[in-house]
């Protein structure tokens, strides 16, 4: 009796704990939200004065902010876009084959991860300034951005990779597809929610990159830079709302994703009557 | 043969363009580093190669205090993110039901706001006349007149904050593996709670363990966001002085050396750390990402 009594407190006490944790882990999120609606006195947003609508419909108002955010989201895609290809492709090797030198490159892959962002950054601006170009800007912060997007894009794309039932290629061949063909249309389809998740991580890391880019960006401003600026001067809730804007969007960007991954799944499980695998007629 | 060729070249092909990106732009400037490292001079006269090894012995002399108080926030943030993490990823793994996926959302939601952000958030919610001063000053855990910003407490608080998900996930991840059956085992062979939990549980969570302290205790010891936003320069840690140097103060040899010297710290508390927890842990985790 006493046992289960005590053995129910114990497990009523772990869920508050866990809900106590959660809370901790979601609060800073709520008050970036609230505070979106005030309207503060001083230079800085950190006293609740009133609830005003101001900076919601003026996001833009602050001298900068929007070019500063055009640039991150510039930035963001064209780092998205490069990492994702060429980690995808880097992925696909070490997965596929067996080749002279894959665990050594598969340790050199984890070793960026693994590195101080603070020394990324210091190292690659060390090599700038020894080239003397490019110039530092919107080009040395991408390069930076596509550096430390490519570990995470190989090892997401990797895990998604490593579960792939390679029969279902080996079928498409047998039917007379082409290597180009099958992967076309076999393959990518098939690692397509491992390759998009991979740019969803890219494209938020990219987007949310703060010391990397004070290293390398020059007189280029991005998003993080602004605010770092910012944060010593003045601190406007327009920050706040595009910061609640950038969380609303990547929430519904990963609920998509989950989604999709989901149904992915589903199709993966019920694979031999899935029409849209079909191959194209195989040429004779 | 011509086809064999082909096939030999095709990983090598496709490994071309993203490692060619990697040693270009992460292993070369390290070797700069290393080199700018070496140097003399200052930003008005050029820096000159002149192996000068003592720009380490001094850059350590002169910043051993930034040093020591990067790894002891770094390790009191750890401990503490294991220390909360632990239970929450628990409760998800075994209690979540259903509710698994949208809970672990929930962990990871932090990362969805810009880290700068995030931080500016607690200086909102520790300011000298929110609500947790004045509610802990009531009760007297805070000196009247005290305060919460621009201590200790407030630099570690925002490291533990984070990088909690980077805890959290592994930790998750491992205990969700865990057969229920194992836990069902132990039961029915009259092991109390306790005993299941350091037992069973624990031991097969170790994994994740290992795997959450590393991802939390790295960037962490590298960080200096939350000492430049929630402390003074009495909280500055390593990162700070490596920020300052090359960037305001343009001491581009000191800035260099002390970043390798922060490399070696890590890789030998890695090292040790890897010996401590033991090596089939760091080596299991090894296997699965095989």
């Amino acid at each position: 009796m006493t046992a289960a009594l005590r053995k129910r407190g114990l497990d009523w006490l772990l869920n508050v704990y866990g809900l106590l944790a959660l809370i901790y882990l979601l609060l800073p999120i709520a008050v970036i939200i609230v505070f979106s609606f005030n309207n503060p006195t001083g230079r800085f947003n950190f006293i609740w004065q009133e609830f005003s609508l101001d900076a919601w419909t003026h996001p833009f108002a602050v001298q900068g902010v929007g070019d500063a955010l055009r640039t991150s989201i510039e930035i963001a895609a064209l780092s998205t876009l490069i990492a994702t290809a060429l980690g995808t492709l880097t992925a696909l090797a070490l997965v596929r084959y067996e080749f002279k030198g894959r665990s050594p490159v598969n340790f050199f892959i984890f070793i960026p991860l693994a590195t101080p962002e603070v020394v990324l950054g210091a190292a690659l601006l060390s090599q700038f300034l020894n080239w003397g170009t490019p110039a530092l800007g919107f080009t040395t912060i991408l390069i930076a951005h596509v550096m430390f997007n490519l570990s995470f894009v190989v090892i997401t794309v990797r895990s998604r990779l490593i579960g792939f039932d390679r029969s279902l290629e080996e079928a498409a061949q047998d039917l007379g597809a082409t290597p180009w063909q099958t992967f076309r249309l076999v393959t990518l389809p098939l690692i397509m929610p491992g390759v998009l998740s991979a740019a969803l991580l890219a494209f938020a890391l990219s987007i949310d990159d703060f010391v990397i880019t004070n290293f390398n960006s020059g007189s280029t401003i991005t998003f993080p830079l602004f605010i770092w600026g910012a944060a010593r001067v003045a601190i406007q809730p327009q920050i706040y709302v595009i910061a609640t804007m950038i969380f609303l969007v990547t929430v519904a960007a990963m609920i998509v994703t989950v989604w999709q991954q989901r149904r992915a799944d589903r199709m993966a499980a019920v694979r031999p009557e899935e029409p849209e695998l079909a191959l194209e007629p195989a040429p004779a | 043969m011509p086809v064999r060729l082909r096939k030999a070249a095709l990983p090598y092909l496709l490994l071309l363009p993203g490692l060619g990106w990697l040693l270009l732009f992460f292993a070369i400037p390290l070797v700069y580093m290393a080199l700018e490292s070496l140097k003399t001079g200052t930003i008005d006269t050029g820096f000159q190669l002149t192996w000068e090894f003592s720009n380490y012995t001094n850059a350590l002399r002169d910043y051993d205090e930034q040093f020591v108080r990067s790894f002891e926030y770094a390790g009191l943030a750890t401990l503490v993110a294991l220390l909360i993490g632990y239970p929450l990823a628990y409760v998800i793994a075994f209690r979540g039901g259903r509710w698994r996926n949208a809970l672990l959302l929930m962990v990871i939601v932090p990362f969805f706001v810009t880290y700068l952000i995030r931080t500016l958030s607690w200086e909102t919610i520790l300011s000298d006349s929110g609500i947790v001063v004045s509610t802990l000053q009531s009760i007297g855990v805070v000196s009247e007149g005290g305060r919460l910003l621009d201590t200790t407490v407030s630099v570690v608080a925002g490291i533990t904050y984070n990088f909690l998900p980077f805890m959290i996930l592994p930790l998750y991840a491992s205990l969700e593996r865990i057969d229920p059956r194992m836990l069902e085992a132990g039961y029915d062979l009259y092991g109390r709670r306790r005993d299941v939990f350091l037992r069973v549980t624990l031991p097969l969570s170790m994994p994740g363990v290992v795997a959450g302290v590393l991802l939390t205790f790295i960037p962490a010891a590298g960080d200096f966001i939350n000492a430049q936003l929630l402390g003074t320069p009495k909280q500055f840690m390593i990162g700070n002085v490596i920020q300052s140097r090359y960037l305001v103060v343009a001491d581009y040899p000191t800035a260099a050396a002390l970043s390798f010297l922060l490399m070696a710290f890590m890789l030998i508390i890695v090292i040790i750390w890897a010996r401590i927890a033991g090596t089939e842990a760091l080596l299991g985790t090894e296997e699965e990402r095989a």
